[in-house]
């Protein structure tokens, strides 16, 4: 996996929430049996018009946000089915990390990313970032200000800066596997491989005498 | 320490937990299917890995696949292309695969239980978000990307951290013509389609114990709707029962069984363990729900209207607005006023035989509307197979229904089962998000009797006050 420790880049926004990843990579390109050319069919029910052209009213479609590799958007990105095949689309599009809110309604909270598709992206060395919904607003009000903007991230000192006029900048919490992971790029079967006395015995006592066919 | 059924469960599989906090997870069953696995196997043949227990891994092909005339013949060359990588792969790495000549093909979260390979107190896992299907059974049941496909294939274990608990419990009894669709439904309305991200649901309550194990499994499934990536039912006699009653070729049986059902036994939720979050929802008053918007939690009592822009708890007025703008409805329009082109009665939701029984016994002497394209898509072969047997065949083709070969179907859409632009659709799948079903295609979620009984009318009844039901 490709390794994740700083990263600058131009910024664009989404504001949506509740992006599901058939959004992201419709499911008429599911049927590639490689992990590359999704790219270009990323978000494609929002992006092309029913003529193939570019719908300009998109946002991704609009000037500025051309080239971004930093993604802004609103809670439970990445919700439904679970195709990695939209962190594909997602990175081969450009983008290397992903911002959005945690929001928190009274005793309860919508995270930021949805479950299945954080972990994707993780596999993919695609850094997702949650932070507040306050600072998450002054991110997007601070583009909507300056649309053509560039943002830092420092995953080992866990910063997100935006080079706005005024920077903003911010710090991020991250679990410390998941940014080890990251800054490593390490190969998580393999990792996994170097517990294989383990796996073995544990599979000697683990009863799987009503798991195999009879 | 009292402990939830999850945590038991989980408890029985870590192999290890690593300095990192991070635990390695062991699965008993990987259940893999065309769309998700392709690059997963080509990992393991860039790597050099074999599949660690191909005879724990299971293959069917079911989301790209014709349910017409065409399905042992597959006219999309790149469909075919997926197919034919899943069959090479399997005879390449010994995996068991259920072909599309098989009598016990179907949709992977439907054979799974058909063939008795969920089973209480398993870990089951596959490239698909429904995998929380099996957790009806008691079984740790999630969906995964496709490099976790390939690090169990090559593995058999997953690196994770421990979710969450939320109990979730459904006290009363329903009502007739309410089904489990309308109680995860209304679930989902009231947590959100995030309601549930981190967490691991447990279901339970008298509602819960009242129903089938088809039933639960339609529960269990749209956990994920919810955000989270597994639901589980604590198994019970009627657990037993299913698991017992039919040929269910990997299910346990003489002393295996007794051994088992000694296990099966100690799977609940100690009295006094804690869940992390709670909810109770009474369903003795619950009528029929419809999902009127472009996510599982904008949903409504069919008897209700769209709501108002800024009334809609958890997405904001600009999102309902958007959601609207592409379902073409306005606020405050009647739920029952809302006319449809198609109906879709299938996916790993609702395409069981109870399901179909349900529909069957609405369709029944009755005619769809001339308005409507109905497809019914039967969950399995043996499914088919059944419903055929009990003469639902008859009365969905006699209704004007189209009868299907088993599948995924519309539910998403990647064969040529799909909406047209603006074509509205009562379905009894799972997502309702924009597209899903085909491009500019518009989704109502409801229950197989909600959704036969809007094929017959052209447009939404409430089946608790209908006039023709029987």
């Amino acid at each position: 996996m490709e390794p994740f420790t700083q990263h600058t880049g131009w910024v664009a926004t989404l504001n949506r929430a509740n992006v599901d990843t058939d959004q992201i990579i419709p499911k008429q390109f599911m049927k590639l049996i490689t992990r590359t050319g999704f790219g270009k069919h990323a978000f494609n029910d929002w992006r092309y018009l029913p003529n193939g052209d570019m719908d300009k009213n998109f946002e991704l479609n609009q000037e500025h946000a051309q080239g971004a590799s930093v993604l802004i958007t609103r809670n439970n990105f990445g919700c439904g089915s679970s195709r990695e095949h939209a962190v594909w689309a997602i990175k081969q599009y450009g983008f290397r990390t992903l911002v959005a809110p945690r929001v928190v309604q009274g005793d309860s909270t919508i995270p930021g990313f949805a479950d299945i598709f954080r972990n994707n992206c993780l596999k993919n060395g695609v850094l997702t970032i949650e932070l507040d919904t306050e600072t998450v607003d002054k991110l997007f009000a601070a583009m909507s200000n300056q649309p053509r903007a560039e943002a830092t991230i420092d995953l080992p000192a866990q910063t997100f800066t935006l080079h706005t006029k005024t920077p903003i900048q911010v710090a991020f919490d991250i679990d410390p596997a998941t940014k080890d992971q990251l800054i490593q790029g390490l190969d998580e079967i393999a990792l996994t491989l170097q517990s294989d006395t383990d796996i073995t015995t544990f599979e000697k006592q683990h009863n799987v005498q009503w798991t195999a066919k009879t | 320490m009292a402990k939830t059924l999850f945590e038991k469960i989980w408890d029985r599989h870590v192999v290890k937990t690593r300095k990192d906090g991070v635990t390695l997870l062991y699965i008993d069953r990987h259940l893999v299917h065309e769309v998700t696995s392709p690059q997963a196997f080509d990992g393991l043949r860039e790597t050099g890995r074999p599949v660690r227990r191909p005879e724990l891994t299971y293959a069917t092909m079911d989301h790209n696949i014709p349910t017409d005339e065409t399905r042992l013949a597959i006219q999309d060359p790149i469909a075919k292309a997926q197919v034919d990588a899943l069959r090479n792969n399997c005879k390449e790495f010994g995996v068991k695969l259920y072909d599309l000549d098989s009598n016990q093909q179907g949709i992977v979260h439907i054979i799974g239980p058909e063939l008795g390979l969920t089973l209480p107190g398993t870990t089951i896992v596959c490239g698909d978000s429904h995998t929380s299907t099996h957790g009806a059974f008691g079984a740790l049941a999630f969906g995964i990307g496709t490099s976790e496909v390939e690090h169990v294939l090559a593995t058999q274990c997953l690196p994770q951290k421990k979710a969450k608990t939320f109990k979730v419990s459904f006290d009363g009894q329903l009502k007739p013509g309410v089904s489990a669709k309308d109680m995860i439904l209304k679930l989902i309305g009231e947590i959100g389609a995030a309601g549930g991200t981190g967490y691991v649901l447990e279901y339970c309550g008298e509602a819960i114990r009242s129903l089938s194990m088809e039933a639960r499994m339609t529960i269990c499934n749209m956990s994920i709707e919810a955000g989270a990536r597994a639901g589980i039912i604590a198994p019970d006699e009627v657990t037993l029962e299913y698991i017992t009653s039919s040929d269910r070729p990997y299910a346990p049986k003489g002393a295996a069984l007794e051994e088992a059902k000694a296990l099966w036994k100690t799977l609940q939720t100690d009295e006094g363990a804690t869940f992390d979050r709670e909810i109770h929802i009474d369903v003795s008053n619950l009528t029929p729900q419809i999902t009127w918007g472009t996510s599982p939690g904008m949903v409504t009592d069919v008897a209700g209207n769209v709501p108002a822009l800024d009334a809609v708890p958890g997405y904001s007025a600009s999102d309902v607005q958007k959601s609207l703008d592409y379902m073409g409805l306005k606020p405050g329009t009647p739920m029952t006023d809302v006319t449809i082109d198609v109906v879709f009665i299938g996916s790993c939701t609702n395409a069981r035989i109870e399901d179909l029984r349900q529909a069957a016994a609405i369709f029944r002497g009755k005619k769809v509307a001339s308005s409507v394209t109905a497809l019914v898509v039967p969950g399995s072969q043996q499914v088919k197979a059944q419903a055929e047997a009990e003469g639902l065949d008859s009365i969905f083709i006699e209704a004007g229904c189209q009868w299907r070969q088993s599948g995924c179907s519309m539910c998403l859409g990647m064969n040529n089962d799909q909406l047209k632009p603006q074509q509205r659709c009562a379905s009894t799948s799972n997502r309702n998000f924009e597209g899903r079903q085909g491009k500019g295609g518009r989704t109502h979620l409801v229950s197989p009797q909600m959704a036969a009984a809007a094929a017959i009318e052209g447009k939404f009844v409430d089946i608790t006050t209908w006039s023709e039901v029987s």
